[in-house]
């Protein structure tokens, strides 16, 4: 029983250390970075003043912290805000949804391996949430429940922009879930695992996916992993893109579209529901650049081959390595919010065909070929050279085919004219 | 009306796949980050920036020394070069005044006074900052040249009545002025 009670207590202490300490602040600091570099890249300064006002009490000078404290202000802001509900909503799917979009991305926090074991007293725990064996599936299974969320919140405000936000949404959740999925096959094929630790322990041990110079050796040769770079680099790409929309992102915001529907699935929202369906979004782009880091930029791991030696350094009995490896994690995850951000302010918004149509023809196409094509390259040191050659053969004719057709539909109708 | 037919641009290969132009964009934002950072935005030497973007930051760096001649901040009551308050309270720029912003009540000059012959100065002359618009008309159209706009804008209160200019603050804004009008000197 104190043993169990034990297993609870470190289950409870990671749940509120990882998600509410480590993660959750990521998203108000997302957005004030959000702020800050899009002022930089704009040529302006953006929020620096929010502070601890010293002044107030009687000191000589305020503490700005570069507007750090900026993302708290505007919280409050947001508290202190009449919570409108309009009359014509269906309340209680309109009161639900903020929340179906803020919970599973805080859910998926917890597949994410942040470091390498830390061990203390000959105690080992791994820093991780929930060592399930079926990592990026579950992330895309609770992640996917995100798009209830929006696509209530559009029907449950009972008017027509937020109804197009969150027609639009389902829809291009639902096509980009396909290409995600698929892309990730070559990627899981190739560490012939589902566990994310065991991802994270493989990339540390033998490089990672995207960048593999260290721990060769007769089963992992460089050849081998250079070659894999071909797919993986394609893999990469769609994941990535694949990532901004589904979290919403900027080439791909269509369901918010200030542009053309106000804003979107969120219009008739106020206070601290609208701002939880930022914090959602956030969130999603914090736990998107988590997963991409795991699965192909080495997760926790520093790299070239002092993973190993990180993880034996120690204070009498405490191996304090995996925090470490935290940092290094937490680094990799900010600089890929920071490339979310940048993708944000310049690359322009999509027209909703060219959106569906990215996602159907190109997206799910390519990730398709990319399995066939990983699955050779994995293969090929197994087999002969002559099955190879008809793999290749055959693999080159399916794309050929492929690309033919997209092609071919591509053609317009000629117009009958009277 | 004629039917243009217009052709869509051919679009090559590269202009397809659109990850140049994606490039493109990146290099374009980050040298606009980094140039930013540094502060060598285009325009920052002469917007005089804050050494972060083009941007002046306020209450640390001013735009008072570049303000031009032409500026017209908030409106003040001149004394000439003898301490004589200009105002004769004459309410044209009462009248003229199109936000209804200035409130002038007359008073005679008491026959001891030193400027007995000028018979009319303004008992009180409220301008409410609040209304003002800073359109000049009240500069334009007065006679004796007693009002002006200056070059202070900044005007801030706690309540409504801090915002209301009274004759004591717009003598104060406004100064001496010296020449111009000379029409109640002694030396006419």
């Amino acid at each position: 029983m104190p043993d169990l009670l034990f297993q609870l207590a470190i289950i409870i202490t990671k749940i509120v250390i990882l998600t509410f300490i480590v993660v959750l602040p990521l998203v108000p600091l997302s957005v004030y970075f959000e702020r800050r570099f899009s002022a930089v890249i704009q040529d302006r300064v953006g929020p620096n003043r929010v502070g601890i006002p010293l002044t107030l009490f009687g000191f000589k000078k305020d503490f700005h912290f570069f507007g750090l404290i900026q993302p708290i202000a505007d919280g409050l802001k947001l508290f202190l805000k009449e919570d409108f509900t309009p009359a014509h909503v269906r309340k209680v799917f309109y009161w639900m949804a903020p929340a179906l979009t803020v919970v599973p991305a805080l859910i998926t926090v917890c597949v994410v391996p942040f470091g390498s074991p830390l061990s203390i007293f000959g105690h080992t725990e791994k820093l991780v949430i929930a060592d399930i064996d079926i990592g990026p599936l579950f992330v895309f299974s609770v992640a996917s429940l995100s798009v209830y969320g929006i696509t209530l919140a559009g029907w449950s405000s009972n008017s027509k922009f937020p109804f197009i936000g969150g027609v639009r949404s389902t829809a291009q959740m639902i096509s980009y879930e396909i290409a995600l999925g698929l892309s990730i096959i070559p990627v899981l094929m190739f560490y012939g695992d589902l566990n994310l630790s065991t991802i994270v322990q493989y990339q540390a041990d033998h490089g990672w996916l995207l960048l593999p110079l260290w721990g060769h050796d007769a089963d992992h040769t460089l050849v081998n992993k250079l070659l894999f770079l071909f797919p993986g680099i394609i893999a990469f790409l769609i994941f990535t893109i694949s990532i901004f929309a589904e979290t919403n992102r900027m080439p791909f915001d269509l369901p918010e579209c200030e542009t053309e529907l106000v804003g979107g699935y969120h219009t008739e929202y106020s206070s601290m529901k609208f701002a939880m369906f930022f914090m959602g979004e956030y969130a999603a782009m914090v736990i998107g650049s988590a997963l991409i880091v795991t699965l192909f930029l080495g997760g926790w791991s520093i790299g070239f081959g002092i993973d190993a030696w990180v993880a034996n350094l120690h204070i009498g009995d405490f191996y304090f390595g995996g925090l470490i490896h935290m940092g290094c994690f937490l680094t990799k995850l900010i600089a890929f919010i920071l490339f979310f951000i940048l993708v944000r302010w310049t690359v322009p918004r999509f027209r909703y065909d060219q959106l569906m149509k990215l996602g159907w023809v190109v997206f799910f196409e390519a990730a398709l070929i990319n399995v066939f094509l990983a699955a050779l390259i994995i293969a090929a040191p197994q087999l002969e050279a002559v099955i190879i050659g008809i793999g290749a053969v055959l693999l080159i004719v399916v794309t050929g085919a492929v690309i033919w057709v997209a092609k071919v539909s591509e053609d317009m109708p000629k117009v009958l004219r009277a | 009306m004629a039917v243009v037919k217009l052709q869509r641009p051919k679009l090559n290969f590269g202009e397809k796949i659109y990850f140049g132009a994606l490039i493109k964009g990146f290099f374009l934002t980050m040298t606009h980050a980094l140039k930013s950072l540094r502060g060598k935005s285009a325009g920052a030497d002469t917007l005089a920036s804050s050494g972060l973007g083009v941007t002046m930051q306020f209450p640390e760096q001013r735009w008072d020394s570049h303000m031009p001649e032409y500026y017209r901040g908030a409106p003040a009551l001149v004394t000439d070069e003898q301490g004589r308050e200009r105002c004769v309270s004459c309410q044209l720029c009462e009248f003229i005044c199109p936000p209804k912003a200035i409130k002038i009540k007359p008073a005679e000059i008491p026959s001891g006074d030193k400027w007995a012959k000028v018979e009319k100065r303004p008992l009180e002359f409220d301008i409410d900052m609040i209304r003002c618009i800073y359109c000049g008309m009240c500069e334009e159209v007065c006679p004796e040249q007693a009002i002006y706009l200056r070059k202070d804008y900044l005007i801030t209160g706690l309540k409504r009545a801090d915002m209301v200019h009274d004759k004591k603050k717009l003598y104060e804004i406004g100064g001496v002025r010296v020449g111009l009008v000379n029409k109640w000197n002694e030396l006419k």
